[in-house]
C-alpha cells in the first residue's frame, strides 16, 4: 500500500478548524506584541514574525506527517515513546534554565521544549498498548501498565518544574475509560476533585459533615427502595473520603507553598489582592470585560497595548481576543475549539482500529484539557496554571507539538478510507 | 455512556465558558471596573474647603493655594537627579527613598514627592518641570489661618494615611483630610465633594476625550462655610491669661449650651501645621510628652474636681431630703469618722447650707453626703442613687459635644467599690467613700463636665449639650441633638439656695477679694490634691487651682470653669482668671488692671519643673 494522494480523503473539517485557529492565534499574537517600531510582519526579531516562521514550518511538518506511511506510527510508537522519555531525561543534564524552569533545549537562538512533543508520543504508546490483542483494560495488571505509560513522562516533567504540563496527563483517563476502564476510576477522579475543592471552600469540618450526610441519604434512598443494605459497605468509602479531606487540608496548608495557596484562594474568592498575586487574573478580567459585545477592534485594545496583562502573547492570549473581538469573537473562538474537539471525537468513533480510536480520544482529551485549563484560568474560573492555549498561544514547540499530535490523527483517519 | 462522557464534558465546558464570558463582557460591564481600568485616566477637580467663622462673623480660617510635586512612577524617565534634587531642595538619598516608596504604593497612581511648596518655590520650579517626565505639580488648597489661637478647637488638615484610604474609599493618596477639632468633626461639610472626570486613552496612551461622553463625570461641589459658637476675642484673651500655665478654660452660654471659649494650655499657633515645615513642627509637638500641647486638657483631662463638686453634694442632699436649709452643722477643724478625720480650714462654725458653700466647709458636706448614702439600707444602694443623680448632670459619660476628643471621667458605682474592697469577703460603708463628698477620692471630671454642671446650676436645673457649631451655611440647622433640653433629677426649687451660696462665695466666702466690679457673679473655689508618677515613684504635687462661676446671678450669660494645674488654692489663679474672663465677655474691658497684670505675667513653669528636676521639692508654698 503506497501513498496515492488522489485516493486519500483527509478530513477537511479538522484541517479548516485547525487553520482558522492558527489564523486567530497569529492575529492576536500580532496585536499583543505589536510595538511602536514599524516593520514588516516578516521581521523575525519580533514575536509575531517568529510565530509566522513557526507556522510556516508547521505546514512543512504537516506535509511530512501526511506523507509518511501510516503503519509507521503504530509500528514505531514504542521507539518514539522511549526517545521522548530520553529527551525529557536529557533536560536534567543539557537543559537550559529559563525563568527558573529547565524545560528547554537551546539551539542557537531557538529553544525546543520536549514536553510539548511527549504528549503525542505518549498518546501513540498508549494506543499501541491498549490496542494489543492481549490487553484487557478490565484487568488490574493491564490497567497498571497503561497507567505507567502515562505517569512516567508526567513524573519526568514535574521536577523541571512544570507541574502544569504534567497535569495534562490526567486527560488520558478519558481514552482509558472509553476502552473499558471501570467507571469507578473516573468517578474516583471526579470525587477527588470535588473533595479537594470542597475542602478548600467549606473547610474540613463541614466537608466531613457533608460526606456523612450524603452517605446517610444514599442509605435511606436504598432502604426506601427495599434493597438489602450492608452498613459495612459504607464504612470504608466514608472513612477514605474523610481521610482525603484531612490530607487535602494537610497538603494545602503544609506542603503547598504560599504562592500555590494564593492561586487557589484567588479563584475561590477567599482573597482579593488586585495588585499582588491576583494581578494577572484581575487585569485579564478587566481586559476581557472591557470588550463588551463587539470588542474594540483588532489592534485597538487599550489594555492589550498598555501591556497591563503580563504574558499576554503566551498563556493569556485569550484576554486579547476578549478585549479586541468582544463577546461575539471570544464565543466564536470557544466554539471553534468545541467543534474541533467534537469533530475529533466523532472521527475517533469511526476508526476501524482500536489504535486509531485510542489515539483520537487522546488527541481530543489533550486538546480539551489545555482548552479547559487555559481559558478557565484567563476568565478567572480556575487557578493560575501556566499551560498554553493550543494553536493560539505563542511558541514554536507548543505549536509544533499540537500540530504533530493532530495531524498524525488526520493521517490515521485518512487511512481508513484507503482500503475501502 | 463510554462514548458520550467526554462529549458531554466538552459541551458543558462550552456552556460554562460562554456564560462566564457573558457575565464578564455584557452583564457586569464597565462601571465597576472604571477605576481599575488602565486605559481610563481619572482626573480630580478639588473644591475649596469651607471657611470657618467665629460667633460674631470674624473669619478664623480661609484657604491659600499650595503646590505639591507629584510623581507617577511608571512614567518617570531617566533624569538629571542632582539638578532636580537641588531644585526641590532635598538630598539625593531622600529623593531615592521617596521614589521607592511611591513605586511600592503604586506604579500607576500619583504619589506626593514634596508637599506644600510656597508660591515662590512653585514659580522657580514650574518652568523647569517639563524636563522631568512623570513628575508634575498638583495645585491644592491649604488652610490659611487668620488667627494664632484656637488650634485645639480648629484642628488641622493633613494628608490621608493608608489606614484612612482603606476605610474610606473617597480619599486618594495625597489628598487632605481634617484631623482633630472642627476640621475633623465637620470634615464632610467643610470638604465639599471633589469632581471626577474619566478620560479615555487610546492604545498609544493619548487622551481621546471623555469616557462614554462623560456620563460618569461629576462636578466638584464647594465645601460649606461654618460658624462656630466661639467668641474669638474671648478665646484669644483666655489663651493670653493661660500663658506659662497648664490647664484649661471653658466657657458656655448656659441657656443654649454654646461654647464661648475652649482654651487648652499650652497651645500652639495653628499656622505651624501648614507648609513645608509642617511635619517637623508636628513631630516636635507630638513628642513633647510633658507639656503635651496636642492633649486637650479641657476635653480629655480627667481631674479630681475638688470643692466645686460640693454644690452637687448639696443639691443631691436637698433632693434626697436629708438636710434642710436651716440646719447648722458643727465643724471642729474637720469631719471625724471612726478614728480618722477629714480636715478643714479655719472658718466660722456652725454653718447652714449657704454659709457652708460660701466657706467651703468640708465637715458640712461630709455630713450631707453620708446621710445621703446612709438613707438607704445598704451603701451599695446609696452609692447607686447618688450616682444616678450625677449622671443626670451629664457626668461620668461623654457629653455628646461636637468635638472629636474627650474622656468620660469617673463617677464610681457600687460595683466599683465592691471590687475595690473585695465585697462580700470584706464589707464597706459610706465612710470609706467620704472623699467623694468634697470632689476628691474616686470622682474624676473633665473641665468640660465641670462647666456643664455649672451651667445647670446657672439655669436652675436644665442644660443643652455643649456644642461648638453655631450655623452651617447652606444647611437649615445644626444637629437636632443640640436643641434638645435635658433636665436633671434634682427639683429646680433646690437650685436657688445653692446659687445664693455661690454668690456669697464672692461676698464673704473664699473668693471675696477677687470679685468683678458691677457684676453679680456666683462661683465656687476648688483646691484639688493630686499625685503623679515619675519613674514609678508616686509623689504629691502642689494642688490644682480650680474655679467654676457664672454671671450674672439672674439670667446668666456665661458659665465658666477654669483649671490651672498645680496652681495651689482655687482663688489664686483659677478664680482670678474666671473673673477676668467674665468681665471681658460681659463688659468688653477690664477694670481690675492689677489683677490682669498679675495673671498675665504670672508663670508656673518653675512649679512644673519640680518633679523632673530629680531633687527633693516643697509643694503648696
Amino acid at each position: 500500500m503506497g501513498v496515492v494522494s488522489r485516493n486519500i480523503r483527509f478530513d477537511w473539517w479538522t484541517i479548516i478548524l485547525y487553520l482558522l485557529l492558527i489564523l486567530v492565534g497569529w492575529m492576536n499574537i500580532y496585536s499583543a506584541s505589536l510595538t511602536d517600531v514599524s516593520t514588516t510582519i516578516f521581521d523575525f526579531n519580533q514575536i509575531y514574525g517568529k510565530q509566522l516562521l513557526w507556522i510556516g514550518m508547521s505546514f512543512i511538518l504537516i506535509v511530512f506527517i501526511l506523507a509518511i506511511d501510516v503503519k509507521f506510527y503504530e509500528r514505531f510508537s514504542s521507539l518514539i515513546y522511549i526517545i521522548s522519555l530520553f529527551s525529557l531525561l536529557g533536560l536534567f543534564v543539557l537543559g537550559k534554565n529559563v525563568n527558573g524552569a529547565t524545560s528547554w533545549y537551546a539551539f542557537g537562538g531557538f529553544g525546543i521544549q520536549p514536553s510539548e512533543f511527549a504528549k503525542a508520543a505518549t498518546a501513540l504508546a498508549l494506543g499501541k498498548y491498549v490496542s494489543d490483542i492481549q490487553t484487557n483494560m478490565k484487568e488490574f495488571q493491564h490497567q497498571f501498565r497503561a497507567f505507567l505509560i502515562i505517569i512516567i513522562p508526567a513524573l519526568l516533567i514535574v521536577p523541571q518544574p512544570d507541574p502544569g504540563s504534567a497535569l495534562v496527563y490526567a486527560a488520558f483517563i478519558f481514552p482509558l475509560y472509553r476502552e473499558g476502564l471501570n467507571y469507578i476510576f473516573v468517578l474516583l477522579g471526579f470525587l477527588m476533585a470535588c473533595l479537594f475543592v470542597g475542602t478548600l471552600v467549606i473547610g474540613v469540618n463541614w466537608m466531613i459533615l457533608t460526606i456523612v450526610l450524603l452517605a446517610l441519604l444514599h442509605l435511606l434512598y436504598l432502604k426506601r427502595r427495599k434493597k438489602k443494605v450492608k452498613l459495612k459497605q459504607y464504612i470504608l468509602p466514608v472513612l477514605l473520603a474523610i481521610g482525603v479531606t484531612f490530607s487535602v487540608s494537610y497538603v494545602f496548608n503544609s506542603v503547598f507553598e504560599q504562592r500555590h495557596r494564593d492561586r487557589f484562594n484567588i479563584v475561590l474568592g477567599k482573597e482579593v489582592d488586585a495588585k499582588g498575586i491576583g494581578y494577572n487574573t484581575n487585569q485579564s478580567e478587566i481586559a476581557i470585560g472591557s470588550g463588551g459585545w463587539n470588542g474594540k477592534g483588532w489592534l485597538q485594545g487599550t489594555q492589550t497595548k498598555g501591556n497591563f496583562v503580563p504574558e499576554q502573547h503566551t498563556d493569556y492570549i485569550f484576554s486579547t481576543i476578549g478585549e479586541e473581538w468582544g463577546f461575539l469573537g471570544s464565543v466564536t473562538v470557544v466554539l471553534l475549539f468545541i467543534f474541533l474537539i467534537i469533530r475529533i471525537l466523532v472521527l475517533s468513533e469511526r476508526q476501524k482500529t482500536t489504535f486509531g480510536r485510542v489515539y483520537g480520544y487522546s488527541v481530543a482529551s489533550i486538546l480539551f484539557f489545555h482548552f479547559l485549563v487555559n481559558v478557565g484560568m484567563v476568565i478567572g474560573l480556575l487557578p493560575t496554571i501556566g499551560i498554553p492555549l493550543p494553536f493560539i498561544s505563542y511558541g514554536g514547540s507548543s505549536l509544533w507539538g499540537f500540530t504533530i499530535l493532530l495531524f498524525i490523527f488526520v493521517k490515521l483517519d485518512a487511512s481508513n478510507y484507503i482500503n475501502r | 455512556m463510554r462514548k458520550i462522557l467526554l462529549l458531554l464534558v466538552v459541551l458543558i465546558t462550552g456552556v460554562v465558558f460562554t456564560a462566564r464570558l457573558f457575565y464578564l463582557q455584557i452583564y457586569n460591564s464597565s462601571y465597576r471596573q472604571l477605576s481599575e481600568n488602565n486605559a481610563i485616566k481619572v482626573v480630580y477637580d478639588y473644591p475649596q474647603r469651607g471657611y470657618i467663622f467665629d460667633r460674631n462673623g470674624n473669619l478664623l480660617v480661609s484657604n491659600q493655594p499650595s503646590y505639591d510635586v507629584m510623581v507617577i512612577p511608571k512614567d518617570v524617565k531617566p533624569l538629571d537627579t542632582l539638578e532636580f534634587c537641588q531644585l526641590l531642595r532635598i538630598t539625593k538619598n531622600d529623593f531615592i527613598r521617596i521614589l521607592d516608596k511611591a513605586r511600592v504604593y503604586s506604579p500607576r497612581l500619583p504619589s506626593v514627592v514634596i508637599p506644600q511648596l510656597t508660591k515662590s518655590e512653585y514659580a522657580a520650579l514650574s518652568e523647569k518641570m517639563y524636563k522631568y517626565a512623570g513628575f508634575y505639580i498638583q495645585k491644592r488648597s491649604l488652610r490659611d489661618y487668620q488667627v494664632d489661637h484656637s488650634a485645639n478647637v480648629l484642628g488641622y488638615i493633613s494628608e490621608v494615611n493608608e489606614r484612612i484610604i482603606e476605610h474610606n474609599p473617597y480619599y486618594q493618596m495625597g489628598e487632605l483630610i481634617g484631623m482633630g477639632g472642627v476640621e475633623k468633626q465637620y470634615e464632610d461639610i467643610l470638604r465639599g465633594n471633589k469632581g471626577v472626570k474619566y478620560i479615555q486613552k487610546d492604545r498609544f496612551n493619548r487622551d481621546i476625550g471623555p469616557y462614554k461622553e462623560g456620563v460618569f463625570d461629576t462636578l466638584p461641589t464647594r465645601g460649606n462655610d461654618i460658624m462656630l459658637t466661639i467668641d474669638a476675642a474671648l478665646q484669644q484673651y483666655g489663651e493670653e491669661l493661660m500663658k506659662n500655665k497648664r490647664g484649661g478654660i471653658v466657657a458656655l452660654e448656659p441657656q443654649t449650651g454654646e461654647i464661648l471659649a475652649l482654651v487648652a494650655a499650652p497651645n500652639y499657633d495653628p499656622s505651624l501645621l501648614v507648609g513645608r515645615e509642617r511635619s517637623k513642627n508636628f513631630t516636635k509637638l507630638y513628642y513633647d510628652t510633658i507639656a503635651k500641647p496636642l492633649f486637650d486638657r479641657v476635653l480629655q483631662g480627667e481631674y479630681p474636681p475638688g470643692s466645686p463638686f460640693k454644690t452637687l453634694t448639696a443639691l443631691i442632699g436637698l433632693q434626697e431630703g436629708v438636710i434642710d436649709l436651716d440646719e447648722r452643722i458643727y465643724c471642729h477643724g474637720g469631719y471625724t469618722y471612726g478614728k480618722r478625720k477629714l480636715g478643714c480650714h479655719h472658718h466660722p462654725t456652725p454653718l447652714a447650707m449657704i454659709g457652708g458653700i460660701a466657706n467651703s466647709c468640708n465637715a458640712y458636706f461630709a455630713t450631707v453626703y453620708r446621710r445621703t448614702i446612709d438613707k438607704y439600707d445598704t451603701p451599695q444602694e446609696g452609692i447607686d442613687h447618688w450616682r444616678n443623680h450625677l449622671l443626670s448632670f451629664g457626668l461620668g459619660d461623654y457629653l455628646g459635644y461636637d468635638l472629636p476628643a474627650g474622656n468620660k471621667g469617673n463617677i464610681p458605682n457600687s460595683g466599683y467599690y465592691n471590687r475595690a474592697y473585695q465585697y462580700p469577703t470584706y464589707k464597706w460603708y459610706s465612710a470609706a467613700t467620704i472623699s467623694n463628698s468634697i470632689g476628691q477620692g474616686e470622682v474624676l471630671l473633665t473641665p468640660m463636665q465641670m462647666v456643664n454642671f455649672t451651667a445647670i446650676i446657672a439655669n436652675r436645673g436644665y442644660f443643652y449639650r455643649p456644642h461648638i457649631i453655631k450655623n452651617i451655611m447652606g444647611a437649615d440647622s445644626i444637629p437636632a441633638k443640640y436643641k434638645e433640653k435635658h433636665i436633671t433629677t434634682v427639683d429646680p426649687k433646690y437650685f436657688e439656695p445653692v446659687v445664693e451660696g455661690m454668690n456669697e462665695v464672692y461676698n464673704y466666702g473664699t473668693a471675696s477679694h477677687i470679685g468683678v466690679p458691677g457684676i453679680e457673679v456666683c462661683g465656687k473655689t476648688g483646691t484639688a490634691e493630686n499625685y503623679i508618677r515619675v519613674n514609678g515613684k508616686r509623689m504629691q504635687l502642689t494642688d490644682h487651682s480650680v474655679f467654676v462661676a457664672f454671671a450674672p446671678m439672674d439670667n446668666p450669660k456665661i458659665a465658666i470653669a477654669v483649671f490651672v494645674e498645680n496652681g495651689y488654692w482655687g482663688s489664686r489663679w483659677a478664680g482670678r482668671i474666671a473673673g477676668l474672663m467674665i468681665e471681658k465677655y460681659l463688659k468688653g474691658e477690664i477694670t481690675r488692671k492689677d489683677m490682669e497684670n498679675f495673671v498675665l505675667n504670672g508663670s508656673l513653669m518653675d512649679e512644673y519643673e519640680k518633679p523632673y528636676s530629680g531633687k527633693p521639692f516643697n509643694i503648696n508654698h
